[in-house]
Formats: C-alpha cells, structure tokens, sequence
C-alpha cells in the first residue's frame, strides 16, 4: 500500500515560483524607460521576427521576458482584449490599467491552478498626455502587478540594470539620453560585471527598440529601425542638432493627422 | 452586451482571447462575441416595408452619396461631399464619407450611412488587428478581399434596401502605384484604372473625370479635378452637397503616397474651392482646360 505523498502548500508554491524565476532569469532582458517624449522600450534581441516588444493598442504597448510562446499567448489575448473593447466602446476606452489587471487575474489563476506556472514577466505600459500621466505596470509569473515609476529592468540580470537604472535616470530625459541609458544598462549585465571592463557595447542591429511617442496622435507606437538608432545612439554632442529631424516620422511612419 | 467583457467574472482573460487562431479580427469575433458584427444581425422580415409615417423623410435611414477617386503620379486621391440625405431631406451637411482604413488605404462609402459607417469601422479594426498580431501590413489584394467578405455579408440587408457601397483606394507598396477597387452590392469587386465614382451623384462625375482626367497629374492638379467632379455631381444631384460656401463646409479630401495617408486640410482646400467657384462664375459648366499643362500653377496662381 502506497502512502499518499504530502506537499505542503507552502513548499508548492516556493517550488513553482523558483521554477519561474529560473526560467525567466534565463534570457536576455528588456528595459522600460519614461522620458519626456514617451515612454521608450529596449531589448536585447537579434531576432527581427520574434518580437518581444509590441503595439496593443493606441497608447499601450507590452514587453516581455521569459518564454516566447506563452509570452506570445498573452500578447495575443491582449491585442484582442483591446480592438473587441475598442470596437465596442471607444478608442480611448482602452487602458494599460484595465488590460494589467485581465493580465494580473489570468497570470494568477494560471499560477495557482495549473501544474507550470507561466515562465514570463510582463510590462504593460500607456503613454500620457503628460510625463506626469504615464502609466507602467509590471506583471511576474503569478499575477502581481506593481505600478512602476520611470524605468522597469526585467529579465535576466535585472538586478544589476534596475541598479544602473536608479543610479541614473531622472525625469525629464530626452530620447537620446533615454536610449542612451538604457543600452548601458543593458550592458551593464552579470556578464559585463564578472569580465570587470564596464558595460558591454551592443550593436543597434542586435536591439530591439520601440517607443510610445508622446506626441503622435491615434497610433503612437513605432519601431526605431538600426539605421534611426545608430543616429540617436551617436555622441551627445552630434544628437543634439538633429534632434528635431529624428523626431519627423520616417517612410514607415505615418504623417501626423 | 456585456457578455463579450465580463463574461468570466474572476476578471481573467477569457479562454477564447489566449486560444491560438486567426489573426482575423472579424473571425475571431464571429466565435467570440457575434452579436457585435453587423452582418450576424437580422432585419425582422417586414421591417423595410413598414416605415413609421411623419414628416418627409421619416423612417428612412440617411444615406450617403458621391465618391470620386483618382490614380496620379505619386499615389491616390479620394474626395467624398458631405451631404446625407434622408429622402427628400438633408440629414447631415457634414458627414464625413472618406476614412482612413490603415496607413496606405482609404475608403469611401456610398449607401445607407449608418451601416456604411460601422462596416469602415470594423474595417479598420481588421486591417489593425491583423497588423500587430502578424507584425506584418496586409497586401493591398489582401485588404480589397477582406472589405469584399464584409459587404458579402451585408446581402440581406442590401437586398431589403440598405446596401452599401464602398469604394477603396491606396497606395500599394509591392507594385508601387496608387490603386482604386470598386464593389457591387454581392462583394464583386473590379479594380478601376485611372478613376472611379460610387454614389447617387456617380453618373456626373464620372462624366467630368472623363473629360478632366490625364494620366500622370501631380497632387494639386489631382485634388482639383475631384473637386471639380464633385461640383458636377452635386450640381446636377440633389443627394450630393457642394461645398458649402456660408458655413466653410468642404469635401473631404484624402491623398495615399507611398508616405502614407495625408487628409488635405480645410485651409488649403479653401483657395481651391474659391478658384474652382470663380472658374465657374457666368460659366457654370467649368473649363475643360483646367488639367492642361501646367494646371498646378495656374492653380497655385489662382489661390
């Protein structure tokens, strides 16, 4: 006769968490950075098709870690949570705040009831009308939502970035100066510390960046391609005078109407 | 109503969202929630013979007249007036009939106005939706077709007397030349070269493109000509409005390039309004001269 195998639900729930932190430990991180145009998006991602950033929504964006298709599966559910919402009430009844929260309640249930907890981290992002109205949640593998205030480091070696992040940014900044902290402290990485030479250098063409642009009306997301971010990557002294023409939106963006 | 955003109350997506499908926005509401799509509604079978009684036009839903659009050198132009008209009545004397459907895509509606307007809507949700889940921006055959479904499933309604016929233009970024499709009531479409009217007024105008269009017009001489097939149309149509002079009303005009879609501005249709009514002064047929050589500067004289 076999004896009934006893797990405390304590040790239940330390052993799916420890499972999901690993998993999301693993892969590379993304950063979420609030400047004075917007809110802007940096991972490290040599991958042109696999995104890890996306457009929800008018004003909402989502980025994630962890798991690419249960990360996906999310991104999906959120882009229909947001037009069905959209279509049927309006467009501007669509809110980061409603969509972390269908986040929060689905990423819980799936914690608690089934056996693999969902190995991602998510933030949930809308850009205001105002620096001051900015919105950024973010999502950890079992459902807790915390409401964050200018920069979101999550991923693998999060803790050394959020460090650099604290250490450097301040409200305010402009896209350049944003862009330009977060690569750094995606460099700044436990790779980049253990080899004791600063930050590593990252090419443009292996970051995936995207902004909510503050200043474009209906859809404000876009993606800045490596040819747009060599140039507002470039010295500081060089960004400031184009500065004004990086923001005119390229071939692929649309004219503001 | 409310099935379709609360229908698990724990407040977690419900399952239908985080199941993998099609990137149709319109075929996953048809599963999801089909009570929101226009052609899942029914007209209760006597409906369009028993109109309620009252003053002239009463009962009948407003409905929207002419559309022209023009290919030219660089992309496409669409220009709708903006007269409803419910009867004999004028219902609304600044509805807007040309709508931006996606960044290199616009479309004009002709037809019962408020099921015309809903089906845009529901189109550009599709072109969106399609957009960020794909990451990818539909072909512009692509486009045509899924605008094709969606008056295909507004049949019934249009054999009851509510059609709708849109008119779709844009720029097509793999050929790299402004294209115009046009529709029938069952979905057919055809693809239009050079121009193309839909609409009560149609007949008119298409009459003026005919005689006004070249091949090759830059933007400005473009944007004229369709003004100018607007005038003709509402000149000889009571259904469509010209510009309105008293109130500052004018046509809604759009322009697709390979930059994207650009509506022309009230201030910078004003001086072309007024040359074109000037044109026309004690000459109420217009010039045919004006898409001669160099009909931009003549223009850009005139204002």
């Amino acid at each position: 006769m076999s004896v009934p195998f006893y797990v405390s639900p304590e040790q239940l729930m330390k052993d799916k968490a420890d499972y999901a932190r690993k998993g999301i430990a693993r892969g590379r991180a993304v950063v979420v950075v609030a400047h004075a145009g917007g809110i802007a998006f940096v991972s490290e991602n040599a991958s042109r098709a696999l995104h890890k950033i996306s457009e929800i929504y008018d004003r909402v964006a989502f980025a994630a870690v962890g798991k690419y298709n249960e990360f996906e599966n999310l991104r999906v559910a959120g882009v229909r949570y947001a037009d069905v919402r959209g279509y049927s009430y309006d467009r501007s009844d669509v809110t980061a705040r409603g969509l972390a929260n269908a986040y929060a309640q689905t990423l819980g249930a799936i914690f608690t009831t089934e056996s693999k907890p969902y190995e991602v981290e998510l933030v949930v992002a809308e850009v205001g009308r105002s620096p001051e109205t900015d919105q950024i949640y973010r999502l950890t593998y079992d459902g807790s939502v915390a409401d964050e205030h200018g920069y979101v480091a999550m991923g693998g070696s999060a803790e050394q970035i959020t460090a650099k992040l604290a250490d450097r940014w301040h409200p305010g900044l402009s896209l350049e100066q944003a862009l330009r902290l977060a690569v750094e402290a995606l460099g700044s990485d436990a790779a980049a510390e253990a080899a004791g030479g600063g930050p590593r250098a990252i090419a443009p063409d292996q970051l995936e960046v995207a902004v909510l642009d503050r200043a474009r009306e209906r859809r404000t997301f876009r993606r800045l391609g490596a040819g747009t971010l060599a140039q507002l990557l470039a010295a500081p002294g060089a960004a400031s005078a184009p500065a004004a023409g990086e923001q005119q939106p390229g071939p692929d963006t649309p004219p503001e109407r | 109503m409310s099935s379709h955003l609360h229908g698990d109350p724990s407040g977690r997506l419900p399952a239908a969202f985080l199941r993998p499908g099609s990137s149709s926005f319109t075929d996953f509401v048809r599963e999801y929630s089909p009570d929101l799509l226009p052609s899942s509604r029914r007209l209760p079978g006597s409906a369009a013979s028993g109109m309620p009684t009252g003053g002239p036009g009463a009962g009948q839903p407003p409905h929207a007249t002419t559309i022209v659009a023009l290919v030219f050198a660089d992309g496409v132009v669409m220009a709708g007036d903006r007269r409803a008209t419910a009867g004999p009545m004028i219902a609304q004397r600044d509805i807007q009939k040309v709508f931006q459907t996606d960044e290199h895509s616009c479309a004009g509606i002709a037809g019962t106005a408020g099921l015309a307007v809903e089906m845009v809507r529901l189109f550009q949700v599709e072109l969106e939706h399609f957009e960020k889940l794909e990451g990818a921006l539909m072909s512009f055959e692509g486009k045509a077709n899924r605008l094709s479904a969606m008056i295909r499933g507004n049949l019934g309604m249009a054999l009851q007397g509510l059609a709708v016929v849109p008119l779709f233009a844009g720029y097509d970024l793999d050929a790299g030349r402004g294209r115009i499709v046009g529709y029938d009531i069952t979905g057919g479409r055809s693809e239009e070269h050079e121009h193309h009217t839909v609409g009560s007024g149609s007949l008119f105008a298409r009459g003026a493109l005919k005689k006004l269009y070249r091949p090759g017009m830059d933007e400005a001489a473009t944007v004229r000509v369709a003004l100018e097939a607007l005038w003709d149309a509402a000149d000889d149509d009571s259904a469509t409005g010209g510009p309105d002079l008293l109130r500052k009303i004018w046509p809604v005009v759009a322009v697709v390039t390979a930059d994207g879609f650009r509506r022309v501005g009230d201030e910078e249709l004003e001086p072309v309004v007024e040359a074109l009514v000037a044109g026309r002064r004690g000459n109420p047929g217009g010039n045919p001269g004006i898409t001669g050589a160099g009909a931009g500067t003549q223009q850009s004289q005139e204002a």
